[in-house]
């Protein structure tokens, strides 16, 4: 999935407006806190190092007071700007994390155009492609992250397994690593800078309603199947709409890609082409742009197949009506969300980003996102923060045991169920792309204008 | 001598007319400046450059759908003008000249109003559940056995488009034409009565030509308001169909803003155009 939502729905509304021009701590306040130059303050920041710094540091009081007084900004996509996480932060940390949730595109943007306006960018590793080369994020040593090592091979290897074939698409590992501080171009192997921290990440496919359709779905291609005329939908986001395309036409058996991640001019065209020619039969009732739409038209049964993201699965099972987010032989499109750091952060605030960082990492959130039906970076330090039905349930592909719930209390399955696609190594061992950005995305992007004009 | 200065007639004209000038100027003119410079620079993935090339207009005027975006755009404001110009002249009529006390005239004017105290977005979005494959009017049909299968093309068409466009901007056709209706003297219709004009010779020669400022000020208001248009079209359709101002929106939204600054400055010179086409049939100000 893509983690777009239209600002007019959001499922996550950020709890404050961001505040350009208000960065606290102040001059002054980072003016006090220099006399403790020379000690890590990642330690200090802990309660153990606190003990360390009361001996050391004359004041503990006064950083106690500094920290409180931090403020760093994230925007992002919003699946991952959770009020609950802004909160934890406060409590767990004690600095204050201002969330913004915005468009994809306009993630995009921001990252690209105003590097002043943010201190953490939540965005997905295709979008770190195109806004990396800006300069406007600072690359992340690993040796300060203390969970790095339990972190998902996809993000460093790129191989969930050591057997595992690497996906076609923006791999998140192939954009993972710069050589150095300050680099623009990314490395081919892991080094000590990170670009971007893996926060989230999930397997997409297509949504179906098993009871309007009546028979078993098990490949992509029957998105274009006549038999759906005017009952089939795909997303109107041009650089996940052309993967989950390219999913299609390959299925068909019409094209054969050399990399679905990055075509060439004549597969875009050769893939439009099909598109365009099922658009004019009739074959879509919509597109859409929004969560909400998706889960509108899936609801309303204007539409029985359509690309579709997890948690919009769930918003039209909570309804009571019967939705599949059904596994596909070809394979999943899969997408992966991090935080990256903001060039101009420095001091006290990149030492308090480096502690929110392997805060996250630590299994709270994880274990929160997880009972999403997202998966988390660190898996084995999130599974201390779900019962074990609820890992076995999302995580395992076991039967649930009892009902499981949402992180905010909805049921979302009854006990004896089991997650569509089965368990972590099924789904994620199964992605057959990843969101990408191709070479030729300004061509795309228009052959993507015409197509939604024809 | 500043005395003088201000006693200088020209002056004080001058004087007078710069906080309105400079309003402009601030709000109106630079910003437009603004966009036809932009609509020369280049633009990479992830930033634009200052440059003066044409290539945004050359991609423009070269790619086919740009002329099949505009021809759609001029459709749907035709079509929408044709229809609110109707059922607006209808209304305004019939508030002006049949409802003969002023209070029920300004009552029931008011009641045009009322759908207008929601947001447009809801009063779009509203009609999807309605028209749906499952929504109350495919089901009412159903049921009164008019048709057998749910129509398809209610929704998510040109159709529906059209519909959205007629609700949300027929009152944009009453209020102007309604307004001059009520200037028109009385004695013109009675003369014309006297003279043996029957119902339809008085509409066609007396009081439609006095309605034509209030017909092209609506006009105007439509055909900009549809012209430059994008959410309607893209919630109505489905994003199945496209107008200009989509066009402009998915540039934005990919960061190409010189080429959806050119699209805006072409677009800006066809609304322009059709204005001027527009005023040469009706003297406005003349006729205020």
């Amino acid at each position: 999935m893509g983690r777009n939502d239209d600002d007019t729905n959001k499922p996550n509304k950020p709890n404050k407006p961001n505040k350009p021009n208000k960065r606290l701590p102040t001059r002054e306040d980072q003016d006090m806190a220099k006399p403790k130059v020379g000690y890590s303050r990642r330690s200090l920041l802990k309660a153990g190092g606190a003990a360390i710094a009361a001996s050391a540091f004359p004041a503990p009081m006064l950083w106690a007071q500094d920290t409180k007084n931090i403020v760093l900004r994230q925007f992002g996509t919003g699946v991952s700007n959770l009020n609950d996480v802004a909160n934890k932060v406060k409590e767990d940390l004690g600095f204050t994390l201002e969330m913004t949730a915005l468009d994809s595109d306009s993630v995009t943007q921001r990252a690209a155009t105003q590097p002043d306006s943010f201190d953490i960018a939540d965005i997905e590793y295709w979008i770190c492609k195109k806004v990396w080369p800006t300069g406007n994020l600072q690359a992340m040593d690993v040796s300060k992250i203390k969970n790095y090592d339990k972190i998902v091979g996809i993000f460093k290897s790129g191989k969930l397994t050591e057997d595992s074939v690497i996906a076609q698409g923006t791999a998140p590992h192939t954009v993972g690593f710069v050589p150095e501080q300050g680099a623009k171009t990314f490395a081919d192997e892991q080094t000590n800078w990170m670009t971007l921290i893996p926060t989230i990440y999930n397997a997409d496919t297509l949504g179906i309603r098993p009871d309007l359709i009546g028979r078993p779905i098990d490949t992509w291609a029957e998105l274009l199947n006549p038999e759906f005329k005017g009952k089939a939908s795909i997303l109107d986001i041009s650089s996940i709409g052309i993967m989950d395309m390219a999913m299609v036409c390959e299925a068909m058996g019409e094209i054969q890609y050399g990399d679905k991640g990055n075509m060439t001019r004549e597969e875009i065209d050769k893939t439009f082409a099909i598109f365009t020619e099922a658009k004019q039969a009739g074959q879509f009732r919509a597109f859409w742009k929004t969560f909400d739409e998706s889960v509108n038209l899936m609801a309303s049964g204007e539409v029985v197949i359509q690309s579709m993201w997890s948690p919009a699965i769930t918003a039209v099972k909570s309804r009571g009506i019967d939705c599949v987010y059904q596994p596909l032989k070809e394979g999943y499109r899969s997408w992966g969300g991090g935080i990256g750091l903001s060039n101009s952060l420095s001091g006290m605030e990149l030492d308090a980003a480096y502690e929110y960082i392997n805060w996250y990492l630590s299994g709270w959130v994880g274990g929160y996102l997880m009972r999403q039906g997202y998966y988390s970076a660190v898996p084995e330090t999130s599974k201390e923060f779900m019962s074990e039905n609820e890992w076995g349930y999302w995580f395992e592909g076991k039967e649930a045991t009892d009902v499981i719930t949402s992180p905010t209390g909805d049921k979302l399955a009854e006990a004896g169920a089991v997650r569509d696609g089965g368990s972590f190594e099924e789904r994620m061992g199964s992605v057959a792309c990843w969101n990408a950005v191709m070479d030729e995305n300004q061509y795309m992007v228009r052959k993507w204008n015409e197509f939604i004009a024809s | 001598m500043a005395a003088h200065f201000l006693k200088n007639r020209h002056m004080l004209g001058w004087v007078q007319a710069t906080p309105l000038t400079l309003v402009l100027l601030a709000f109106l003119i630079a910003p437009i400046v603004m966009i036809v410079i932009v609509s020369f620079w280049g633009a990479t993935e992830f930033s634009i450059y200052p440059a003066f090339q044409f290539d945004n207009y050359e991609f423009l005027f070269s790619s086919p759908v740009t002329y099949r975006v505009f021809g759609n755009t001029l459709k749907y404001a035709l079509i929408t003008w044709a229809l609110t110009l109707v059922i607006g002249f209808t209304v305004a009529y019939y508030l002006a000249f049949h409802i003969r006390s002023q209070t029920m005239q300004i009552a029931l004017f008011l009641l045009c109003t009322i759908p207008f105290w929601t947001s447009n977005i809801i009063r779009m979005i509203s009609w999807i559940p309605f028209l749906g494959r499952n929504g109350i009017a495919n089901q009412t049909l159903i049921s009164w056995g008019v048709i057998d299968e749910p129509l398809e093309w209610l929704l998510y068409s040109d159709f529906s488009v059209i519909l959205a466009f007629v609700h949300l901007y027929t009152l944009f056709m009453v209020v102007p034409i309604f307004n001059t209706m009520m200037r028109i003297d009385r004695s013109l219709l009675e003369a014309a009565r006297d003279n043996g004009a029957n119902g339809l010779q008085t509409l066609m020669h007396v009081i439609i030509p006095l309605t034509k400022p209030g017909i092209m000020i609506g006009t105007i208001f439509v055909v900009t308001l549809v012209m430059g248009d994008f959410i309607t079209v893209r919630f109505m359709s489905g994003s199945q169909r496209a107008n200009v101002g989509r066009l402009i929106s998915n540039d934005i939204g990919l960061l190409q803003y010189p080429s959806a600054a050119a699209t805006a400055v072409v677009l800006l010179g066809t609304v322009l155009i059709v204005i001027a086409i527009l005023l040469r049939f009706v003297n406005i100000r003349k006729e205020l």
